[in-house]
């Protein structure tokens, strides 16, 4: 396998775990909206609190870590670009 | 100006632009002691603002190509995000959507959670690679990658349908904003806003344009967050309400009870004289309704808005300005994480808002007082005289019930300040928010739509050997031109016909999700293909509308049709996207493969390094 397949291959498998993650965050938890509502966070009634602030900074932080993953997999396969590219 | 120093310089001149903001702001605020009228501290806050823009717009002007379609793709990561978040929070974001909390609560949440989660998408599927191919618009991507004038012009298409619907929205959010705080008829406000939007973008296109909503961005965000901390703290919520609030959110469940949660018959309505557009409370805030259908209706409209925000082209754009691949990744992270900090704010408002009306142990309680003492409260007198707020006695007991009580969305964001006790100088601060926010995203749109004409349209198709001057004599002419047509319908108030900025998400997935996705993660896809899921898409979408949207269906089709799954008007780009889908691989895999040469630029594509399909100026 060539080294670009191997980076594809890489590639492919992340983008699958990111959007996993998203699909839990944003469609996952809120199919069990009611029976999440008995719990609480912050005091908040925790599906409440999701749809208004915790699914949103998981989003966030998913694009952080996701960005910096696949750096390191641009890097692995020698595909990462000089800053002054 | 604009070379290299100015790059390095952006963090000074941005920090200092917003140190002379807030000394602005305590200058009018000392301007309020002194006796100036609220009136004119509107004015000054509007005018002083875009005049600031408008500067901006001047000094980044430019005669080169690259420049002009995508700021010559120097904008770094963290500006980008700004300017995205600038480009994307639309005057309806900033005025209604903490509106649209108030009275959908947990229901109308969806919005919010579809709004955010949609630049997952964006980062993993589209932006890193649509940087990489180095085109200069949508459509110049998907051109391209299929090949061919037909595909080129179909996706344009789309892209019109999609940013016109959003524009006209924009521009009409603008002219309100600008006749309210110029006290000027609405129609003059729509030309003020147009011409303001203009300013901002025709001397230097994409350039201008970055720069012009990086400066919207720190305006309205410090607009919208100093008035959510300064109540919170004001109506006893606390000093980070973000965090704080939980107890809150428990007594407005408490309240509910209380009072009750009575639907009003649109008879009674009638009846009462509501004027249109007015809302009542009477869902739960954070109540989560029960059923299959209901956790339906979230989960459908927040795939809508996802799959919308990862094919609008006015949004995929700005990841075509930064210097590299790496840092388009980082810059939808950064846009999110901007957008964040304003999304999360808006349910915390609300929460503050209608605690702040509702609770009858707070001296700014209304419901369950008498209607009479109500009545002569300032601010209610002055909402009401411009019909924002209604009080209706349904049961003649002269006591103000929660369903008696009436309102505009944007009353939220727009009266609670004064309702919490604020000085005016933020409702003046909160009018300059509300325009740098709707003249941003209308800045975007424009651009979006008269780029895709002028590039994809004029140069690709028509005149292929047209010299720069005269391509972007064509770029400026038809920004105007479309601008001058948005307006020119806001004036009218055409906007009701055209329907909710939702649909502009439907159209967008419904004709360019699966074009975009699969012509960077599927080789197999062909021209052929990606024309016929391109019309299907929109075609399909655009009749389920009209057979679904009463005002569309009646006349069409000759009745109201029931949604199919509860797939309502919001909703249509769950027929569009899948029928488009389906088309383009059914069609993809009965014609020939692409050829050796399409399926090497896809590989390409797929990697950050070496050069750019598309080269530097094309």
């Amino acid at each position: 396998m060539s080294n670009k397949d191997a980076y594809w291959n890489k590639t492919k498998n992340h983008m699958i775990v990111t959007l996993v993650l998203w699909a839990f965050f944003s469609l996952v938890i809120f199919m069990f909206g009611s029976e999440l509502n008995t719990m609480s966070f912050l005091g908040y009634p925790l599906a409440y609190y999701m749809t208004a602030q915790g699914s949103l900074l998981a989003f966030v932080i998913i694009l952080f870590w996701t960005a910096n993953k696949q750096e390191k997999i641009d890097e692995e396969h020698g595909f990462s670009e000089r800053e002054d590219d | 100006m604009f070379k290299g120093d100015f790059i390095q310089n952006l963090p000074k001149i941005y920090g200092t632009y917003t140190g002379g903001f807030i000394v602005f702001i305590i200058l009018m605020a000392l301007a309020e002691q002194a006796g100036v009228s609220a009136k004119n501290i509107g004015v000054m806050f509007v005018a002083f603002t875009v005049l600031i823009y408008a500067l901006i717009g001047y000094l980044s002007r430019t005669i080169q190509v690259d420049a002009y379609y995508v700021a010559g793709r120097q904008v770094p990561t963290v500006f980008n995000g700004m300017a995205t978040a600038a480009d994307w929070m639309s005057g309806a974001s900033f005025v209604a959507l903490a509106g649209g909390v108030y009275f959908g609560g947990y229901t109308y949440m969806a919005f919010l959670v579809g709004w955010t989660g949609g630049y997952v998408l964006v980062a993993t599927l589209m932006a890193p690679y649509l940087r990489k191919f180095g085109c200069y618009t949508v459509p110049d991507f998907i051109g391209t990658r299929y090949g061919g004038n037909a595909v080129r012009a179909a996706s344009v298409f789309v892209l019109f349908i999609a940013s016109f619907t959003y524009v006209t929205a924009q521009i009409n959010a603008t002219g309100t904003i600008a006749s309210r705080a110029l006290g000027i008829p609405f129609e003059a406000g729509v030309w003020v806003g147009l011409i303001s939007i203009l300013i901002c973008s025709m001397l230097g296109g994409m350039r201008a344009v970055t720069w012009t909503q990086v400066a919207q961005y720190i305006v309205l965000i410090i607009a919208y967050l100093i008035p959510v901390f300064w109540i919170s703290s004001n109506v006893g919520g606390g000093i980070f309400p973000h965090l704080m609030l939980g107890d809150e959110v428990a007594r407005l469940g408490e309240l509910e009870q209380q009072f009750g949660l009575v639907k009003n018959s649109a008879a009674d309505m009638k009846a009462a004289g509501v004027p249109g557009g007015l809302k009542y409370i009477s869902g739960t805030h954070s109540g989560v309704p029960e059923g299959g259908m209901a956790v339906w209706k979230y989960l459908s409209l927040a795939i809508c808005m996802m799959v919308g925000t990862a094919s609008l082209p006015h949004i995929l754009m700005r990841y075509f300005t930064t210097p590299t691949v790496r840092a388009a990744r980082k810059s939808v992270a950064w846009s999110l994480f901007f957008i964040f900090l304003l999304y999360s704010s808006a349910p915390m408002l609300a929460t503050l808002s209608k605690l702040a009306l509702m609770d009858p142990n707070l001296p700014t309680g209304i419901i369950g007082k008498s209607i009479s003492e109500v009545q002569s409260i300032e601010w209610v007198q002055r909402w009401s005289e411009v019909k924002q707020v209604f009080i209706a006695d349904f049961n003649g007991d002269g006591i103000l019930q929660l369903n008696e009580w009436f309102m505009r969305g944007d009353v939220v964001v727009l009266a609670t300040p004064e309702v919490a006790g604020l000085p005016f100088v933020i409702s003046g601060l909160v009018f300059a928010g509300g325009m740098a926010a709707a003249m941003s995203t209308a800045d975007g749109l424009v651009l979006a739509i008269s780029n895709a004409l002028s590039h994809d349209i004029y140069y690709k198709i028509i005149n292929p050997k047209a010299e720069t001057a005269k391509r972007l004599l064509v770029a400026r002419t038809l920004l105007v031109i479309i601008g001058a047509a948005g307006a020119y319908i806001a004036s009218f108030r055409l906007t009701s016909i055209l329907g909710s900025v939702a649909w502009a998400f439907d159209f967008a997935m419904s004709g360019l999700f699966f074009p975009l996705v699969l012509g960077v993660w599927w080789k197999r896809a062909t021209r052929e293909g990606a024309i016929a899921g391109i019309l299907a898409g929109i075609i399909s979408g655009t009749l389920y509308l009209t057979w679904v949207f009463p005002k569309f269906s009646v006349p069409i089709w000759g009745g109201v049709n029931t949604p199919f799954l509860g797939i309502d008007h919001l909703r249509f780009g769950l027929i569009g996207a899948p029928i488009c889908l389906v088309v383009m691989v059914v069609v993809s895999l009965m014609t020939k493969e692409p050829s050796p040469a399409t399926q090497k630029l896809v590989d390409d594509t797929r990697i950050p390094t070496g050069k750019a399909i598309l080269g530097k100026q094309h």
